[in-house]
């Protein structure tokens, strides 16, 4: 089992969910995929999904619903599959 | 030809810009950072004013269908072609069938993708910039999306691969950014409190900054003077008549957050001007990525001026060192 971070490659707002009356996209402990959305960022009027990247267990978040994010910032870990 | 198979975040077409018809309410457009669409062009043999890509934040992933000699100039992401790196700011040769993406921004918010020959969409009023509020020019009027084929110009023969900026006509990019502003021309309008702490204070670039203005927030609410709004005005003190408004304008809406107008804005309106932004540092702005800091400082007509010659000498130094 080996941890893999899941970086934004955009700077912007990070949101764990769709909509603000939205459950979470996941949440910790859930198995994820490698095209699994775990949240959006929203830069320039747009939202863009981001996905695990791999398959696995998604480990924790390391940011915020509503907290600002850099690129190459850690949103979360995960465990792969 | 070069094919767009991802597009990226807000990848568009753009030149120099498309200047003299803001008047008629189109704005000039072109690369929010002119420099480094300069630099990257001359880096590959191309005039300084060729059509190239501005990448924005996110790059786009691209599959030439032609050999192209190429250069990335601007915000620091890393070119990979076919999944090796490449250097910045350097002419490498793309070949036909190969694909060039993008790394993540380390510094920087846009990355400048010139090919020699230019990309070779129509002129339109002069200018081969997108203008996407507009649907002109560029590739069909708007930013690229997956599937499109943009073709390319012939090239001048004169770029060479390894052809380099020295590391002294390289941009410094990240970090806390000082803007220089000429005060006016309703910045009588702030009252003595809100002219200082404008000043004073960081701000911090939105998340909704983009090439029509960008938006900032984090410093303190600005108070206009009392006054009874005249004839044609809207009834928050921070309107005016409705007023033309320059590139690099700052407009406050509500006193709340400050909007620097960049190079797609339209060109009125009835926001008071507290100031504008002077035209070397607009470079400035167009490289800096969301949550990023700036601090403006008030600077005379004169300064603004001697400012705008240093800018266009270090933009003949490139022309000297890459004649094309």
């Amino acid at each position: 089992m080996a941890q893999h971070p899941v970086i934004t490659p955009l700077p912007g707002t990070f949101y764990r969910k769709a909509t603000p009356d939205s459950p979470n996209y996941v949440e910790a402990g859930a198995e994820v995929s490698a095209d699994t959305v775990i949240g959006l960022i929203e830069v320039m009027k747009q939202f863009s999904e981001l996905t695990a990247g791999v398959a696995g267990r998604l480990d924790a978040f390391l940011v915020e619903d509503g907290d600002p994010v850099e690129p190459g910032q850690v949103i979360a870990t995960l465990e792969d599959a | 030809m070069i094919k767009v198979l991802k597009p990226g975040l807000a990848t568009s077409v753009q030149d120099l810009g498309r200047e003299g018809y803001y008047h008629l309410g189109i704005p000039p457009s072109g690369a929010l950072d002119q420099y480094a669409l300069s630099a990257a062009n001359q880096l590959v043999g191309n005039p300084a004013n060729s059509a190239a890509l501005e990448c924005t934040l996110l790059g786009p992933e691209l599959e030439f269908q032609q050999d192209a000699l190429v250069a990335v100039c601007g915000a620091q992401m890393t070119p990979k072609v076919d999944g090796v790196d490449m250097h910045l700011d350097t002419a490498f040769e793309v070949k036909a069938g190969q694909v060039l993406r993008f790394d993540f921004p380390k510094a920087g918010a846009r990355a400048y993708l010139a090919v020699a020959g230019g990309i070779d969409v129509p002129l339109v009023l002069g200018s081969r910039s997108t203008y996407a509020l507009g649907a002109l020019g560029g590739f069909q009027g708007r930013r690229l999306a997956i599937g499109d084929e943009l073709p390319v110009g012939v090239a001048s023969g004169k770029g060479r691969v390894g052809a380099s900026l020295p590391m002294a006509l390289r941009q410094s990019l990240g970090g806390e950014v000082v803007l220089r502003v000429v005060p006016g021309l309703y910045y009588e309008r702030l009252t003595p409190a809100a002219a200082d702490s404008f000043f004073a204070e960081a701000w911090t670039v939105g998340s909704e900054a983009d090439r029509i203005g960008y938006r900032f927030k984090g410093g303190s609410p600005l108070s206009f003077q009392p006054r009874e709004q005249p004839f044609g005005a809207g009834s928050d003190p921070s309107n005016i008549v409705d007023s033309c408004y320059p590139i690099g304008s700052i407009q406050v809406p509500a006193g709340l957050e400050p909007i620097v107008l960049h190079r797609d804005a339209v060109s009125g309106g009835g926001y008071a001007m507290i100031g504008t932004v002077i035209s070397a540092d607009l470079d400035l702005i167009g490289q800096m990525q969301p949550n990023q800091k700036a601090r403006f400082i008030a600077v005379t007509l004169d300064e603004a001026l001697q400012a705008r010659r240093s800018y266009k000498k270090k933009l003949a130094c490139l022309s000297t060192l890459f004649p094309s």
